[in-house]
């Protein structure tokens, strides 16, 4: 077993859950928005409960993506050519969203803030689908040749694993999301989405389940299926607490389910990292698509800081802010008075 | 249509894009942090509302700049594979470590700056600003690394067809980057300098056009005030704008003559390592000292591989000597010499490879497109140059205390905000222009490493059609445009609304209820 390799695989599943498990909360309160939240003040109470902290989150994705191109530039360069498409309407997404969070409030009609609204709903629901499609064939292969191209054309990817993951990704995110406003908004809002979490509980994370399932019996070894298992668990509490209103339990258990879904799809991944449909003499694994030894060597240097000091101060971002905030706390609107 | 040359502009596009908000970004956060910094230690409302004005820009930027960075990121894999897979080893590490050391500072604590007015105690919030703007710093060496390895690759060996990072305290010392930096941080710092002057002549301008400020007999200023009808512009909002006007002024001046200085390092290091580029620059056929100051002729290079037909109508005898070598006799090789000696060194035909496509055999044209880098380097010194000098005229016009009641002037201090940005966009397309056939120009400064180098012929994605990539030029260049019409919009009506745009209450005329605790100091 290659030491380095393998230890950058587990920091970029690391990294991938971190994305998920706090961006998945994100993404989902976006996707609320629209079909949620009942009058404008709600909307932005929506918006306020992750204000502070949505870019922040959005960096273990951009992290994710660096930290693959450093340690295993195979693996990033098949995977982002092969998901050319899917990547650009992620991409746009993410520009959507992110200007949507600053601009939304600065809109002086209510047409443009209606546009806003679809551009940050629209955009989180295109983000988490198409991230979830990522990670999918990440897991179940593509069609690439032996220099790791796509072959079969742009859309080569669409398969039912790759929907499915899709899907796994925007469920767990709407269940994350509820979780996160029960914990984190007072009133109409809170006893809302507590009671459509208890409702929604099994559709919204079936998905998940069922991408981590058929990976886990693709590969069936003891540490990924020890870490279904603890997702199943995990999962089942999560239910019963939103069911019984502890919030904050609900919310903790559906991140361990969550990091225990993502560990059980890369223990059976590995040592594959890209598996190739075409022949499997053709998988990218963490041996012939990593970095030199050296490079990792100094990678890891620099994660060993890096990381701890990033969980530190934005597990203080997250204390700052942690009041319960209601309707009433969102200040009004007022438009700019031009002056000149 | 080739898939290379939809990439290339695709790269081209969104890059230059990017680079309208990244130094506007880094210039305003470092500012905004400063400003803050005064209101910490002098207490005077001035530095508050300077803050809170110049960072609501600064954020209505920044968000751009971050939208935009992240297709740069995804790019090198969606469109440039081959690139990927050949520099990822040296070329990844600084991207990665961008994002891990210096873009979660940047998200993270501007978050809390922008949300933590009331929930922070006031050092620990300013704090937040100084670690943001601070970090926007640390990424641009991080990328600037990456991009000067790619103008000039040390620390680095082929092994098995492929880059491979054998030094890394030389990656990250790269004397390339190490001139690069600063000559990018006071491009950007020109940049905010600019918009600062120019906005704040904009109000200063406004308030003397509707009569609030006047001069006496000896030309000082009078301040007066207005405070009806919700339009604050009393005492203190005319030292907003004097105060900003002044700051910017000087931080342009000074940004130039650090940008001057670091350009020459880098035009010295250019002379070294990338010599062909050095003479695109000046659409120099033969040897000589002169730096051009106009040439004519047929500088289009399309397809061209020599350049025999351009005429230097004027040069400046030894100027490129000194540009170059620091003194005025060093012969600064031409076109016609360097030709052969590229030829010689990386062939003359792209190599029989499978890793460029249906390029392989094609004819190597080591001449970059003249007509970019000759008018290029020229706009970027121009329009620098003009900016300084502007920035200089302002200083003495506003000696007295306040701007002309002249509407022309007024116009063009606003206008010439785009003079940075217009240079630091053509020194960027010259650098980069300059460097093809390239995509990693070869080192020819030590023995060993000579072999890192990558045709961009090679460098683009071999499984990603053209269809796909023209499908994707469309919908990034139309979105950008889109984007770019709504930042310009908003920030000209915060602009117009003054300092009250950013602190409405400012503009509460009555006395309301007040500050009320369980209200938000800000929210989205």
């Amino acid at each position: 077993m290659d030491f380095l390799p393998t230890l950058w695989f587990v920091i970029i599943a690391v990294l991938w859950a971190g994305y998920l498990f706090l961006e998945g909360f994100d993404l989902g309160v976006g996707m609320l928005l629209g079909p949620f939240a009942r009058r404008e003040k709600q909307r932005r109470l929506l918006i306020n409960t992750v204000g502070p902290v949505w870019d922040g989150n959005e960096v273990w994705l951009i992290t994710a993506a660096g930290a693959t191109f450093a340690a295993f530039p195979h693996w990033y360069a098949s995977l982002f050519a092969a998901m050319y498409v899917p990547l650009v309407v992620v991409l746009l997404a993410l520009i959507f969203r992110a200007v949507a969070f600053e601009y939304r409030g600065k809109a002086e009609t209510a047409a443009a803030r209606r546009l806003w609204t679809i551009a940050l709903s629209g955009g989180s629901l295109v983000i988490a689908f198409g991230v979830g499609v990522l990670l999918a064939v990440t897991t179940t292969g593509l069609p690439l040749n032996a220099n790791g191209d796509r072959v079969g054309g742009p859309f080569a990817w669409l398969t039912w694993p790759a929907v499915l993951g899709g899907l796994a990704v925007v469920g767990f995110c709407l269940a994350q999301a509820l979780a996160f406003l029960a914990l984190k908004t007072d009133g109409d809002v809170r006893v809302r989405s507590a009671r459509l979490l208890a409702r929604w509980f099994p559709v919204l994370l079936a998905p998940l389940v069922a991408w981590v399932a058929v990976v886990v019996a693709g590969s069936p070894r003891t540490g990924a299926v020890a870490a279904l298992a603890v997702a199943a668990a995990a999962a089942a509490a999560a239910w019963a607490f939103a069911a019984r209103r502890a919030e904050g339990r609900a919310f903790l258990s559906l991140g361990v389910f969550l990091l225990a879904s993502v560990a059980a799809l890369f223990t059976a991944a590995y040592p594959v990292v890209l598996p190739s449909t075409i022949d499997p003499a053709f998988d990218l694994t963490v041996a012939n698509a990593s970095s030199s030894a050296y490079t990792l060597q100094v990678m890891s240097i620099v994660a060993a800081f890096g990381l701890p000091l990033v969980l530190g101060y934005q597990a203080w971002t997250y204390w700052v802010f942690r009041r319960r905030m209601t309707e009433d706390h969102i200040p009004d609107a007022h438009a700019v008075t031009r002056i000149v | 249509m080739d898939p290379l040359d939809i990439a290339r502009w695709q790269f081209g596009i969104t890059t230059v894009y990017h680079f309208l908000m990244v130094p506007l970004t880094i210039g305003l956060g470092v500012l905004v942090a400063s400003l803050q910094t005064a209101w910490h230690v002098t207490g005077r409302e001035q530095y508050l509302r300077m803050t809170k004005f110049w960072g609501k820009l600064f954020l209505i930027n920044f968000i751009m700049g971050v939208a935009t960075g992240i297709v740069q990121e995804f790019q090198f894999g969606m469109a440039w594979s081959e690139y990927s897979r050949f520099v990822g080893d040296v070329f990844g590490a600084p991207l990665a470590m961008e994002a891990l050391l210096a873009f979660f500072v940047e998200s993270t604590f501007l978050g809390l700056w922008i949300f933590g007015w009331q929930r922070l105690p006031k050092a620990v919030h300013l704090a937040c600003i100084w670690c943001a703007s601070l970090a926007t710093v640390v990424s641009a060496y991080f990328i600037l690394v990456a991009n000067s390895w790619m103008q000039h690759p040390v620390g680095t060996e082929i092994i098995d067809g492929r880059a491979v990072m054998t030094d890394a305290w030389a990656v990250f010392t790269n004397n390339t980057a190490l001139v690069t930096f600063p000559h990018t941080i006071f491009g950007a710092f020109a940049v905010a300098g600019a918009f600062l002057l120019g906005i704040a002549w904009f109000h200063l301008y406004k308030r003397r056009a509707a009569g609030i400020d006047t001069v006496d007999e000896a030309g000082r200023v009078v301040v007066g005030e207005d405070t009806d009808r919700g339009r604050n512009r009393d005492r203190t909002d005319y030292l907003v704008w004097i105060t900003s006007l002044r700051l910017g002024a000087v931080v342009a001046l000074v940004s130039f003559i650090g940008v001057a200085f670091s350009g020459h390092a880098q035009a010295q290091l250019m002379f070294e390592q990338q010599p062909m580029k050095m003479a695109a620059a000046e659409a120099a056929c033969h040897d000589g000292t002169g730096f051009s100051v106009l040439s004519i002729g047929d500088l289009s290079s399309d397809g061209a591989t020599t350049c025999d037909d351009i005429v230097g109508v004027y040069e400046i005898p030894g100027l490129l000597s000194f540009l170059a070598n620091e003194d005025f006799t060093t012969e600064v090789k031409g076109v016609n010499t360097l030709l052969p000696e590229y030829q010689e060194k990386y062939g003359t035909h792209l190599p029989d490879d499978p890793m460029y496509g249906e390029r392989a055999g094609q004819e190597i044209n080591y001449l970059p497109l003249m007509e970019v880098t000759y008018w290029g380097f020229r706009a970027m010194i121009t329009f620098g140059g003009l900016a300084a000098f502007a920035a200089a005229v302002a200083l003495w016009i506003v000696r007295k205390g306040t701007v002309p009641r002249v509407r022309w002037l007024s116009r063009l201090a606003v206008f010439g905000i785009l003079a940075p940005f217009a240079a630091n966009s053509a020194g960027w397309i010259f650098t980069e222009m300059g460097r093809q056939p390239f995509v990693v120009a070869p080192n020819p400064t030590f023995d060993g490493v000579d072999q890192v180098f990558m045709f961009t012929a090679a460098a683009v994605s071999p499984g990603v059609g053209a269809g796909e990539m023209l499908f994707s030029l469309i919908a990034l260049t139309s979105v950008y445009a889109v984007l770019l019409v709504v930042e310009v919009v908003l920030l000209f009506r915060y602009v117009g609304g003054g300092v009250g745009s950013a602190m409405p209450e400012l503009n509460d005329t009555d006395d309301g209820p007040g500050e009320d605790d369980d209200v938000l100091a800000f929210a989205y």
